[in-house]
């Protein structure tokens, strides 16, 4: 089994030699090593890729807007990474970030789960038919389960959810009923002799 | 009274960090304070006649354990080698998490003794290789057979009976990530399991060469005195591997280099200073002018820094001894002072290890901290502006900035990795071709760059906007940003520069090790010698701090 510190560097190298900066390439190297956390194909797909991209007419989307749309091309999922990484913290307010035809949009993911956790905000993804909950680059939820390499997403898009609760104020004041039975009741002496208890909190 | 701490521009020079020595801060010195309670164990040692075969160590403590395995194989002399290009070793080493099975030691047999070709997995923690001073074990060997003491003589001027020419960890060659063992508290200070490895492997050579001997002549043979065994140390050949290490981890280093200068800070800033630690500092101080008459090098540059750091030192002495009292207030303050005033960087560092040995009160609760979350820092906070970065430069790159890289011997030279053994090496852009596959180690170059095209760019400007055209830059702009918050993180010179000595950035990282005795032998590796008068496991209980000056 390859560690992951072999895979950050050897991603980072191989995304140096296909013509990246080494600054792009050292978030290369830490995003694959993130998707194989979270067993992900990150080498599979970056190897793909790679191998390929010369062959691929790529556009490189460097200012991220509500709607992107790639027309004769496609976007080059490192590239358009970067780009949403860096400018994140100005897109938050926006409801949905569209992208049309996206090349290895796997790549792309690691940047959004970083962002996640950079505004704090759960981010859902959806690569076609494909989604992927982020919460805050801590894991993902996903129904995609398979190992295979995606060489092309159609419609990429992006909603930045608000942090908001999984359970209604009834489940929560339920629970909460329940944990009050570890409280003791306190008799009044007790109460005198609690913090504070004697002084005048005018003072 | 509030002694600032040191400015960058003077300690995180490659002359100055080239000049550090051990101190208590040292990570052999810290492993085996550490590891003193744990239970030290041989566990298997089926060598035959000649000593080869497999051996295992191991320290224990509750649940945990640690077992070095050894692997001790015949090499033909023409075969044997220290250069990392070698793929053939007389012994070679694993640190195994827990207790090895049969099955473990029987693929690991296989593995371990191809090293760099080999294949570990998440059970290992670390993994090394060895070669004999062969004229020394045999000259050993052949003394404890006849039932006589080796020449101490010959065994001080070499100082080990192997010598290490890699040591390898943190998720190298398939060994574990540090992720996995990080939270475990014994393993706080850096590169404490890698020390385990070469220490354990010290006494693997004292057991191995009794062990010879006595097949050689078992009637006679006698064991190798424990005062000798504790003399050695274990050799290591280190080249130009270490040397991009400190510039591709700069909050380790700045961490490193942090406590240090905390330390100093805070004795500094000590008013009043007993006489218990005042005589520690001085004994320390005056024992250890040993490890510098003992240190043996056939560098002309080395022989030199030896002689000026000699003379600075018996100067200093005599100052202490005939004019100094430390009765005054700040007396270590006043210390500190005069040395930057009269003697050399050798010397103004060796002194500044020194003060630490009566303060482990001081020392002790910095060494948890010498480690690193490096991947904490690595997002870049794109929110900020081009202004920010700006001064940014201007205050913690100042004589960076200041560096002419348009002149030839500004940018002669660029850092590369070697296609057939994956090491850096260091070559002249102008002879040598491969310039064009620099690895980002030039980062003085690099930051005048970035300076100078954010000096044209739009001041308000958010750095994300910065990047989406200046992509080229940023890993530059990413350092910036570190360096904001960690003071010591970058070296203050230039790393591709005509008067680049590399070996300085290995003694750096070796001082922090623990290493003595550096003997360059060109300017682009060395060797040194770890543990040399360190207590042996079965001593380590009661063992004497200050061994190293003993």
């Amino acid at each position: 089994m390859r560690s992951l510190s072999e895979i950050d560097t050897v991603s980072k190298r191989s995304s140096r030699a296909a013509g990246y900066s080494w600054g792009i390439a050292e978030e290369v190297g830490k995003n694959i090593r993130l998707l194989e956390i979270f067993s992900l194909p990150g080498i599979k797909n970056l190897n793909d890729f790679l191998n390929k991209k010369k062959d691929i007419k790529l556009e490189n989307l460097s200012l991220i807007t509500e709607q992107n749309h790639a027309n004769n091309s496609q976007y080059c999922p490192i590239v358009a990474g970067v780009s949403f990484l860096d400018q994140v913290g100005a897109l938050v307010n926006l409801n949905e970030i569209k992208f049309t035809n996206m090349s290895y949009p796997m790549l792309f993911l690691p940047f959004v789960s970083r962002a996640s956790e950079i505004i704090g905000r759960r981010i859902l993804l959806k690569i076609d038919e494909k989604e992927f909950l982020m919460n805050f680059n801590n894991n993902i939820n996903s129904n995609f389960f398979s190992k295979e390499i995606i060489r092309t997403a159609k419609n990429v898009s992006i909603n930045i959810l608000d942090n908001e609760d999984s359970f209604n104020e009834n489940e929560w004041k339920e629970l909460y009923k329940l944990s009050e039975e570890t409280f003791v009741e306190e008799n009044e002496s007790l109460k005198k002799s609690g913090a504070g208890a004697g002084l005048t909190d005018n003072d | 009274m509030n002694i600032p701490l040191r400015n960058p521009n003077l300690v995180m020079k490659l002359s100055r960090l080239g000049s550090f020595h051990q101190s208590k801060l040292s990570f052999l010195r810290s492993f085996l304070k550490e590891f003193k309670d744990w239970h030290y164990k041989r566990d298997l040692f089926e060598l035959n006649e000649y000593g080869y075969g497999t051996a295992v160590y191991s320290f224990k403590k509750k649940n945990r354990v640690y077992s070095l395995i050894c692997f001790a194989n015949e090499l033909d002399e023409n075969e044997r080698s220290d250069r990392v290009i070698a793929t053939k070793w007389d012994t070679a080493f694993t640190l195994f998490d827990g207790v090895p099975a049969k099955q473990d030691i029987e693929r690991l047999k296989n593995e371990v003794p191809k090293q760099e070709f080999g294949r570990l997995s998440y059970k290992e923690l670390t993994l090394s290789r060895a070669n004999k001073s062969v004229r020394v074990f045999n000259h050993v060997v052949e003394s404890l057979s006849n039932g006589i003491q080796p020449d101490r003589e010959l065994l001080a001027k070499v100082g080990y009976l192997y010598r290490t020419t890699a040591v390898y960890g943190s998720g190298k060659f398939g060994l574990a990530d540090r992720f996995r063992i990080k939270n475990r508290e014994e393993i706080y200070g850096p590169f404490r399991l890698e020390m385990m490895l070469v220490y354990l492997v010290r006494q693997f050579t004292f057991d191995q060469v009794n062990h010879v001997a006595k097949n050689k002549n078992p009637k006679k043979a006698v064991n190798l005195d424990p005062e000798i065994c504790k003399s050695l140390g274990i050799g290591n050949s280190t080249g130009l591997g270490m040397a991009p290490f400190i510039v591709n981890h700069p909050t380790l280093l700045n961490n490193w280099i942090y406590a240090r200068e905390i330390s100093l800070k805070k004795i500094r800033e000590i008013r009043n200073v007993n006489s218990q630690e005042s005589n520690l500092f001085k004994d320390c101080l005056k024992k250890s002018i040993k490890n510098i008459t003992s240190w043996n090098t056939e560098s002309e540059y080395q022989i030199e820094k030896i002689k000026s750091l000699l003379k600075d030192l018996n100067q200093f002495i005599l100052f202490l001894d005939s004019e100094f009292d430390f009765d005054q207030d700040y007396p270590f303050n006043e210390i500190y002072q005069y040395l930057e005033k009269n003697f050399g960087e050798e010397c103004i560092e060796y002194v500044v290890s020194m003060m630490m040995e009566p303060y482990d009160s001081i020392v002790a609760p910095l060494i948890k901290k010498m480690s690193s979350e490096e991947d904490k820092y690595f997002n870049i906070p794109t929110e900020r502006t081009v202004l920010e970065l700006k001064t940014i430069l201007e205050n913690k790159y100042s004589e960076i900035l200041n560096i002419d890289f348009t002149k030839k011997e500004n940018n002669l030279n660029f850092w590369f990795i070697s296609k057939n053994k994956e090491e850096p090496r260091l070559a002249n852009r102008f002879d040598e071709d491969g310039s064009d596959l620099e690895q980002p180690l030039a980062i003085a170059r690099d930051i005048k760059k970035l300076y100078e095209t954010l000096s044209v760019s739009k001041n308000s400007s958010t750095i994300a906007k910065f990047l989406t055209s200046n992509s080229d830059l940023r890993h530059v702009v990413r350092r910036a940003f570190i360096v904001e918050k960690f003071p010591y993180s970058e070296i203050q010179d230039n790393t591709i520069g005509q008067e680049i000595v590399p070996i300085d950035m290995l003694r750096l990282k070796l001082s922090f090790f623990g290493a003595l005795k550096f003997d360059p032998r060109s300017d682009k590796w060395l060797r040194i010698c770890m543990f040399q008068g360190a207590p042996l496991p079965e001593q380590l209980k009661n063992y004497d701090e200050y061994w190293i000056y003993n």
